[in-house]
């Protein structure tokens, strides 16, 4: 037990001895945290759009008043007419263009259908999307209003929509805990995957298999540094998520605190078998870094695995970051606990276990 | 500057580059991958969600409902025996959300109204929980114009929304992804190939070697330029052509425009890598700086996938003094606008400044000194 302390002892040392090491480990990930969370929104804001309104009457201009007045609406222009329009659309100027027409008051007030024309910008297609759905709220908004003050027919039924977890439907609450996620795993990975290879190259890998350590021994000595300093990371992100950027965290901290762990587990275990692998430092960087971005791309942490094709869903099966954003966003917005999150353990702890395997058959069978 | 001597270094910059593998993978086939890997992984469009729906007393009134639902190819329509069952199913992730049609809706919808129709979302995934939202209140309209041709009365929305979509009127989230990943593949080759190549010199001991000979400075970063330009020109017609072939993306915008602006951008990157190399002089320093400064931002700041004009005016200064964010905007527009000089001239000459403030840089901060 004392030589594996000592054994631990020394790969710490060897990790934090230089200050760009520990600066990298620490500096980075913050600022990512903080400029991350800020940035990756889906949610709009300032939406900047143009008016083009010929119609003389008044609702008209109460509809135009309902979008100058929306909060994630600006308005930057109004044109007597669509001529100059497309040019603002076309050099983003304007998203999008609400165009009333002249008839708009007349055919209301005569019970007539009065559309009510939307140009908008689609080049970045979510962004259209979203901006659509806010713009198709105000409106229903706006006949509901129309139908109560001026009679007409009512809808037969209206949609109440509740949203479960997270009920202002926030971007950030969904991103921010992606983030504690992936933070770690860029750590952790770059961490272990650097460790047995930077003893190969500078040749004192050799060295450490003629003392009396076991092979699995020397193994634990380079996994304990990645576990504890991805835990103590994870723990300092998920503490900035709640404090600073106001995530709820509602189900169990046993049950985050497991499913990191795991989590960890399977990640070092997928860096260590990268670095037994490499060669040379510059391969193992190469190494993590072509797992680390697909790793990422298909987690889940910006885009829905539900919408990969059926074969690529497949895949993400054997990606540990797949598991963790379930738990993440489990126990942050879900407020799950242990028992509501086994199916996404049993994969993780299969993943480590097989992981950690492999790595210390390579790790090995290279020094051969 | 003597041609001579420059074609030399430049002769010798390109064996090793086609000696080495790892250069040509990082230009051909780092495009390749991560065009697949986004193209095919990465999509924004939600289709065949799963949803519950539970109608406390099925009739004639709440068929014509979930037959709507049915019919659109948003919905995956799972049907659920009551509200316990459903709130279960939510739980366990099975449904992304369930529609409640409670026992008095055919009584309401035909005598007092308007009967709630109870919706009931997962917000974890704000972005698809508003998607789902939108597609569910489309299929109400369809539903209550359909009752109201059938009954022949008035129209429920007086003002009813026409909605024209322009560059890209299905919203396919690939068409406005894939144009924006060349930036980050570019970002990503420029940067990551340079960055290694000055400080592998001084890691191995030959930049001294470069030195003692007459070759200038400028030379020897020209030499290093000129290939790698070459290479990352290559990488940049492969995606082109994947894009325009493989995920059918449109280019509307002409060719010359697309090659001036990678030009221009190659030139910012390569610049900044050859910066981060001369500073670091260390291959694993320089890589780890390159992947942070370059591949990240790139891919989060520069409004590839996340709208920059919805993020806080903080983080919007910051996106001015990336370079990708001026090449998506350039990307974007040329595929799938086209020749739109308002976006694109401000944006090249944005690149255009930065490539004459890196190489400057970098040509300032190189000496034929050793320390």
């Amino acid at each position: 037990m004392a030589r594996l302390l000592a054994l631990i002892r020394k790969e710490f040392l060897a990790l934090l001895r230089d200050k760009a090491s520990r600066m990298v480990l620490v500096g980075p990930p913050l600022i990512q945290l903080l400029v991350f969370s800020y940035a990756a929104t889906f949610d709009l804001a300032n939406i900047p759009f143009v008016v083009i309104n010929e119609d003389p009457g008044f609702a008209g201009r109460q509809v135009v008043a309902r979008f100058a007045g929306a909060p994630a609406f600006r308005l930057v222009a109004s044109l007597p007419s669509t001529e100059g329009m497309a040019a603002l659309i076309d050099a983003r100027t304007a998203l999008l263009a609400i165009h009333v027409d002249r008839d708009f008051t007349r055919n209301l007030l005569t019970h007539r259908p009065a559309p009510l024309q939307i140009v908008i910008d689609g080049r970045n297609s979510n962004t259209a999307a979203v901006a659509l759905s806010y713009a198709s709220n105000i409106v229903l908004d706006y006949d509901a209003e129309w139908a109560a003050m001026h009679g007409g027919t009512r809808a037969a039924a209206t949609l109440d929509v509740r949203a479960w977890y997270n009920p202002n439907l926030l971007s950030r609450w969904f991103v921010v805990p992606g983030i504690v996620g992936l933070l770690t795993f860029v750590v952790t990975i770059l961490v272990s995957g650097l460790s047995v290879v930077r003893e190969r190259e500078s040749g004192t890998f050799d060295q450490l298999l003629v003392t009396p350590y076991r092979p699995w021994e020397i193994l634990l000595g380079k996994a304990v540094p990645g576990l504890v300093i991805g835990a103590g990371e994870a723990t300092l992100i998920a503490v900035v998520a709640v404090f600073w950027f106001g995530v709820p965290l509602l189900g169990s901290l046993l049950a985050l605190a497991l499913g990191l762990l795991l989590f960890l587990v399977s990640a070092i275990g997928i860096g260590l078998m990268i670095s037994s692998l490499a060669a040379t430092q510059q391969q193992g960087l190469l190494g993590a870094f072509l797992f680390l971005v697909p790793a990422i791309i298909l987690s889940g942490f910006a885009t829905p695995i539900a919408n990969m094709p059926e074969a690529v869903q497949y895949v993400t099966y054997l990606n540990p970051m797949r598991y963790l954003m379930v738990i993440l966003r489990g126990t942050f917005l879900e407020g799950d606990g242990v028992a509501d999150l086994l199916g996404q353990y049993w994969p993780l702890a299969l993943l480590g276990a097989a992981s950690m395997t492999a790595a210390a058959r390579l790790a090995r069978r290279r020094s051969e | 500057m003597n041609v001579g001597r420059l074609r030399g270094l430049i002769w010798k910059e390109s064996v090793q580059i086609l000696r080495d593998p790892s250069a040509l993978a990082i230009a051909f086939v780092l495009p390749l991958f991560l065009l697949l890997l986004f193209g095919y992984g990465v999509s924004l469009n939600a289709e065949h969600v799963p949803v519950g729906v539970i109608a406390d007393h099925p009739n004639p009134q709440t068929e014509p409902f979930i037959a709507t639902l049915r019919h659109s190819r948003y919905f995956d329509v799972h049907a659920l025996p009551s509200l316990p069952a459903a709130r279960a199913a939510m739980a366990r992730r099975e449904i992304s959300g369930f529609v409640w049609l409670p026992g008095d809706f055919a009584r309401q919808t035909l005598a007092t109204g308007p009967a709630a129709i109870g919706v009931a979302l997962n917000g974890v995934d704000a972005n698809t929980a508003r998607l789902v939202e939108g597609y569910l209140t489309q299929s109400w309209q369809i539903w209550l114009a359909q009752m109201q041709q059938e009954q022949a009365s008035a129209a429920a929305f007086p003002v009813g929304l026409q909605t024209r979509i322009w560059f890209n009127p299905a919203l396919r989230s690939r068409d406005y992804l894939v144009p924006g990943l060349i930036a980050v593949i570019m970002t990503l080759i420029g940067a990551l190939l340079t960055a290694l190549v000055v400080a592998r010199e001084w890691e191995r001991g030959t930049m001294e070697a470069l030195m003692a000979s007459p070759v200038t400075m400028a030379e020897i970063l020209l030499g290093k330029l000129l290939p790698y330009f070459v290479l990352g020109m290559g990488g940049m017609v492969l995606s082109v052509v994947l894009a325009v072939t493989l995920f059918a993306v449109p280019l509307q915008g002409s060719l010359w425009v697309l090659t001036g602006a990678s030009a221009l951008f190659l030139l910012v990157a390569l610049g900044m890598g050859l910066l981060i190399s001369s500073l670091a002089r260390n291959q694993f320093v320089a890589g780890q700086i390159a992947i942070v400064v370059t591949f990240l931002p790139a891919f989060i700041l520069s409004g590839f996938i996340f709208d920059i004009r919805s993020m806080p005016a903080p983080i919007q200064f910051i996106t001015h003094i990336l370079p990708a964010r001026y090449f998506v905007s350039i990307l974007q527009t040329v595929f799938l606008a086209g020749n739109v000089w308002p976006v694109i001239l401000p944006d090249a000459a944005a690149l255009a400044g930065m490539a004459a403030f890196f190489l400057g840089i970098t040509l300032w901060r190189s000496h034929k000194r050793l320390d």
